[in-house]
């Protein structure tokens, strides 16, 4: 451990600890301040006398987006969406990964396999044919439309079968002598093996899932069918408040300001109950992304 | 192997074949039974990726054709590069191209040099409990959308929004900051900095781990200052982290951040913030000109094209990074 004792070193650290703390106290605030206004009276919110504590403290404002049937339904859409789509990619992508992950030899075609999936993570259709491609296929309006287009996210494939790569190749083999499918040498070798990359990749499928909102703007034409962030745009970017079935009545009670605070805060609930596990494999993440060959 | 005497020798001997395994000498017979699971298991990936991209790269055909829904692919009629003739000869196309370059390379920019500023600051801050605290709040809003991001953005940059009451403390007069061609790409970029700059702060970091100590201790032995230190061991050690990270940028040069531009924009700032992204969305899909729309967006899948494989050809070359 080195220490620097000198003046300079120290008025530095003094300093940095200053700036550090500033800039993230900003990071923060504007989601601080949100909070704060979610969670005031009517008048205080509409004036804008709120900075970064809440005035006239009220819980209505969550009460009245929780107690709204349009925003339940579009929360339980995205957690239908989240289920479904994180546990298709995970399945595809684990799937997909193993053969890729063997040599040429074990597994002919390799090769070709590989570049028909790279090719296709370098180019692609663009938005106009894709989505052109997605209504002839029917799935306008359907759960379909929001989880198989990415149902294998190829960078993430990519990034398992490297990591399925630099699984010990004699636990393989033992197996194989003792008679090992590749299906049980996948479930009871592979899978047990891989648990970190695959819990990362499950977290970020998931938050992706989550938080994506252009492809039910697209995909669904009825705003009955739009999971909870593409809805939340209808609120707080189109400012259409007839969407959220609050009886007018109420928002001569509640600021339409303080209703829009509590939805935007809901909808980042999830992602801070699980934020301190995206913390843990964030670094993991990182380093998946740097295994090589 | 290790001294110089042995290498010639080695290189003169020509290689052995050595009978590695069972596998040279499997029938078909033996290969199919051991190895038809692997073939199976990549069915699904392979439908998922037939069906929704390369069919939709069969769909660029649009861009070369007067294309109707009733039709399809197959059998609207062909206009040959018209639709790129009409799109180059439109001066809104020249300003899109030139928003979206100056957006994202200007975000690249500011978002390596921020990272690696926030990295090496937090890598000086002794205090564990700080370092974790400080990285937990600035990488937050990176795993949040760009609707809720917005949503914020629109209530604080409003013209009665905290930022301009704060303003005003000071004199200023209320400013649109989402809403004047002026201010909207600075928005965008300073925002888009508040989003992105934690995790690329975290891949430094985690390269800064990687230092080794005793660098540092010989240096401070050696009599090197706490900056000295920073610039001669710090800076260089994180060196191919940089490489790496601007080699692969250059895959982002278009995408100057779509979700963003789409949640924040109005008709007002079309001039300085629509983007190729923005366009296509607007000409493609709520104007349903889908042949024009597909056209620029062709455009920009092959330019793209030709950048991603450049940065992932660099990334090689001077950083040592495949992918495969």
């Amino acid at each position: 451990m080195i220490r620097d004792n000198n003046r300079f070193s120290r008025l530095f650290d003094g300093f940095n600890y200053a700036f550090l703390t500033i800039f993230a106290l900003l990071c923060l605030a504007p989601m601080v301040h949100i909070f704060a206004v979610s969670l005031s009276g009517r008048a205080p919110a509409t004036a804008g006398f709120v900075s970064f504590w809440p005035i006239d403290f009220t819980l209505e404002n969550y009460e009245e987006v929780m107690g709204s049937r349009t925003f339940l339904r579009s929360f339980i859409i995205s957690v239908v969406r989240v289920l479904t789509g994180t546990s298709l990619n995970i399945t595809v992508i684990i799937l997909t990964a193993y053969p890729l992950s063997k040599t040429p030899r074990v597994f002919k075609g390799r090769g070709v396999f590989i570049w028909f999936f790279v090719f296709a993570m370098l180019f692609n259709g663009g938005l106009i044919p894709t989505f052109l491609v997605v209504r002839s296929l029917g799935l306008l309006n359907t759960l379909g439309s929001l989880v198989l287009p990415n149902a294998l996210p190829i960078f993430s494939m990519i990034l398992m079968m490297n990591f399925f790569r630099g699984v010990p190749k004699e636990l393989e083999e033992s197996a194989v002598i003792d008679g090992a499918s590749h299906w049980r040498v996948l479930w009871h070798i592979y899978i047990p093996l891989s648990l970190p990359a695959i819990a990362t990749l499950t977290l970020l499928s998931a938050v992706n899932h989550w938080n994506a909102w252009f492809d039910a703007l697209i995909y669904m034409t009825d705003v009955a069918n739009y999971p909870m962030q593409t809805f939340l745009r209808t609120i707080v970017v189109e400012l259409d408040l007839t969407n959220v079935g609050i009886d007018p009545r109420d928002l001569q009670r509640l600021s339409d300001r303080a209703i829009r605070g509590a939805q935007i805060i809901v909808a980042t609930v999830p992602i801070l109950v699980v934020y301190p596990f995206l913390q843990r494999y964030f670094i993991s993440g990182i380093r998946l992304g740097a295994v090589k060959e | 192997m290790g001294d110089s005497q042995s290498r010639p020798y080695s290189r003169r001997c020509k290689r052995i074949p050595v009978k590695t395994g069972t596998s040279s000498r499997m029938t078909i017979r033996q290969y199919i039974k051991r190895a038809w699971p692997l073939y199976v298991m990549i069915v699904p990936g392979v439908i998922f990726v037939l069906l929704f991209r390369y069919y939709p790269m069969y769909g660029i055909v649009i861009a070369f054709q007067d294309f109707s829904p009733a039709k399809g692919f197959a059998n609207s009629p062909w206009v040959g590069w018209e639709n790129f003739e009409f799109l180059f000869s439109f001066p809104e196309f020249g300003r899109i191209l030139r928003n979206t370059v100056l957006i994202a390379v200007v975000k690249i920019v500011a978002d390596q040099i921020g990272a690696i500023i926030l990295a090496l600051l937090l890598n000086e801050a002794r205090i564990l409990l700080f370092r974790r605290t400080i990285q937990t709040l600035i990488y937050l809003p990176y795993f949040l959308s760009w609707i809720v991001l917005g949503g914020i953005l629109l209530d604080i940059l409003a013209p009665h929004g905290i930022l301009n009451q704060a303003i005003g403390n000071f004199g200023i007069k209320p400013q649109l900051f989402l809403g004047s061609n002026n201010w909207f790409r600075g928005t965008v970029i300073l925002s888009g900095f508040w989003k992105n700059v934690g995790f690329s702060t975290i891949i430094y970091l985690a390269a800064l781990t990687a230092i080794n100590p005793v660098l540092h201790e010989a240096a401070a032995i050696d009599g090197a200052g706490r900056f000295r230190r920073i610039w001669h061991i710090t800076l260089p050690g994180i060196r191919p982290t940089i490489v790496l990270l601007a080699a692969l940028s250059l895959g982002d040069v278009l995408e100057a951040g779509f979700e963003q531009i789409l949640t924040l924009y109005s008709p007002a700032v079309y001039r300085t913030g629509d983007i190729i992204d923005t366009n296509v969305y607007r000409v493609g899909l709520v104007s349903a000109q889908y042949s024009l729309a597909g056209a620029v967006g062709l455009f920009k899948s092959f330019i793209s094209f030709f950048l991603i494989v450049l940065s992932y050809y660099l990334a090689d070359r001077f950083a040592g990074y495949r992918i495969l």
